[in-house]
């Protein structure tokens, strides 16, 4: 057995004020197993007292070489595995990758199916956000909105596993399209969904909103302006609670978000307080986006015509020989796309989730990498923290809403 | 093209020895490995690219110069549009400039850079490992890194694989 290496605090030199070494500041280790750090975050700080002079975070405790295993899969079997990623969007993830092998191929895509992509990735940003609502007043110690907001999340999940047969790891959004129409009752429960979610957001509010305790917790805590997010590159809720309206939904429409009819809400302290009104802002946005998507819903085929690039339909494959040929090598070989590299980006929860797309001309991608929102975020820590209480990282923590999975792949 | 990206590409290739693609719409430079730092700052100061969202890395091995491309993504929040560059880096010899002195970004996306291709960067005031544990060996993202798999034994090759199977050390 070899012996396990560690960080020591000469490799950490320069990141550590010079009181460090003299040991007039403390560097305690706050995670990897911590229940506050939302997954496997450790954090490295340095404290005087108690208040943080340095923060350095560490991640990778979750790193399972996604990006080199789906080298070794073809296109459509790599898709498999981007769910796993950012495990709070995950039709986000299948969305992006979609968005990059039909950009690569030049695959065109059905309106039907852009607007129950629309519709199911806007779910899936509320679900995140219910998460992200429940989890963060859970550790500023407002136990009974986790509760309720899991309660509504349960009903997306309900969705999701209506269309697609799955909760959570759907691979519902195929590139070319969708895996399959979405089923009858889809309509009647997700109208259900947008009936019932405002009132229930106004209670989420009314609960956190205007409780001093919550306020003292958020308000000025963890707070950076724009020039630094834009440097560190953090985008998303906390980009726009410094006051920017950046919105790739808006900036650079994909899927049809042109014509929906919504805002980018926006605040201007910057700080945990402003993320939260931000968040929950983008909820009601989201349940109108969604409104409007299932009103103008239009019929018609849900996947490609292209027929080169999806498989064939089941009714055809016992009866036609040239599909049965073409089922079973588009699920062993693969389609061929040409050779180049392209890059697409969606609006996650968090931020900025792009795919860059390298292909050789093969059918394996030759090089696969999820530009993740988490990663700027979470080096940002070392802005956010400074000079602020232990028990404030929490807040900033939660406030960021990181997903580990996301962060490390 | 866009007619304020034909702007900027006009205004880097006048100065800096670049070449020009287009791609499915995206625009990519292809810039000498010494100019990146130079061609960002121009970027990110006269022409508004003031974010820095993609920076990856592709190996092409075996092929040794380049070996690799870095990626660049840059991005503008005033005009919405997106630019690539790609710098060459050499499989002997894997050094090019840490481009964190124009966009902070860079600081982790070179890290992770670092850690799974080995391409050391420069002039970066924190390259340590960011995915892989400290004491790592290798570079996973490589296209040579072996994947580790374990060759199944058959009968009649038993013998011949047990030979070359680890045997509980590393």
């Amino acid at each position: 057995m070899r012996e396990i290496q560690e960080f020591s605090l000469d490799d950490l030199k320069h990141l550590l004020s010079p009181r460090a070494l003299t040991g007039e500041t403390v560097v305690l280790n706050m995670g990897p197993q911590h229940p506050s750090t939302h997954g496997v975050l450790r954090l490295i700080l340095e404290l005087d007292g108690e208040t943080i002079v340095n923060c350095i975070p560490d991640i990778g405790f979750l790193h399972t070489g996604i990006e080199k295993n789906m080298e070794s899969k073809t296109y459509m079997k790599a898709e498999v595995m981007t769910d796993r990623m950012d495990y709070l969007f995950t039709l986000g993830n299948n969305l992006t990758y979609a968005l990059a092998v039909e950009k690569l191929v030049g695959i065109p895509v059905p309106p039907r199916a852009d607007s129950v992509r629309v519709i199911l990735t806007e779910l899936s940003r509320i679900s995140s956000h219910l998460i992200w609502i429940g989890t963060s007043a859970l550790d500023l110690g407002a136990m009974s909105v986790f509760l309720y907001a899991m309660r509504e999340r349960e009903m997306i999940l309900d969705i999701f596993e209506l269309v697609s047969g799955q909760r959570m790891m759907t691979t519902y959004i195929r590139p070319g399209g969708l895996w399959r129409d979405v089923p009858v009752q889809f309509n009647e429960l997700l109208q259900q969904f947008i009936d019932i979610m405002p009132k229930r957001i106004d209670e989420y509010e009314s609960l956190l909103t205007h409780n001093s305790l919550f306020l003292e917790r958020t308000q000025g805590i963890g707070v950076i302006d724009i020039p630094t997010a834009l440097n560190w590159n953090v985008s998303g809720p906390t980009l726009r609670a410094a006051g920017m309206a950046h919105d790739l939904r808006k900036t650079n429409p994909y899927c049809g978000f042109e014509q929906y009819d919504f805002e980018v809400p926006t605040q201007t302290t910057g700080d945990v307080y402003g993320r939260y009104l931000v968040r929950v802002a983008e909820m009601r946005e989201s349940v109108k986006i969604v409104q409007q998507a299932l009103d103008k819903m239009p019929m018609g085929p849900s996947l490609t015509y292209d027929n080169k690039f999806i498989p064939p339909p089941r009714s055809e494959i016992g009866v036609s020989m040239e599909s049965l040929i073409h089922h079973f090598k588009y699920w062993t070989e693969g389609f061929l796309p040409p050779a180049g590299s392209v890059y697409a980006a969606v609006e996650s929860p968090r931020g900025e989730l792009g795919v860059f797309l390298e292909s050789d001309g093969g059918p394996k991608p030759y090089r696969v990498h999820y530009r993740t929102p988490s990663i700027p975020l979470i080096s940002a820590f070392s802005i956010l923290a400074k000079g602020h209480m232990v028990s404030d990282m929490v807040a900033i923590i939660s406030s960021i809403d990181l997903v580990l999975g996301d962060a490390d792949r | 093209m866009n007619e304020t990206l034909q702007a900027a590409v006009e205004g880097i290739s006048g100065r800096f020895k670049v070449q020009t693609a287009e791609f499915r719409g995206d625009v990519t430079l292809l810039v000498p490995n010494d100019q990146v730092v130079d061609i960002c700052r121009v970027l990110h100061d006269e022409f508004d690219f003031d974010t820095l969202p993609l920076e990856t890395a592709v190996d092409y091995h075996p092929k040794t110069s380049p070996r690799f491309h870095v990626v660049y993504g840059l991005y503008s929040t005033k005009t919405h549009l997106y630019l690539y560059l790609r710098a060459p880096v050499d499989g002997e010899n894997p050094h090019i400039s840490t481009v964190e002195s124009v966009y902070k970004s860079a600081n982790w996306r070179e890290r992770e850079i670092f850690d799974l291709f080995g391409i050391i960067f420069d002039g970066h005031s924190d390259l340590r490992r960011l995915e892989m544990p400290p004491d790592w060996e290798g570079h996973p993202l490589r296209k040579d890194y072996p994947l580790g798999y374990e060759e199944v034994q058959f009968t009649f090759n038993f013998d011949e694989i047990d030979l070359r199977k680890p045997k509980g050390e590393r």
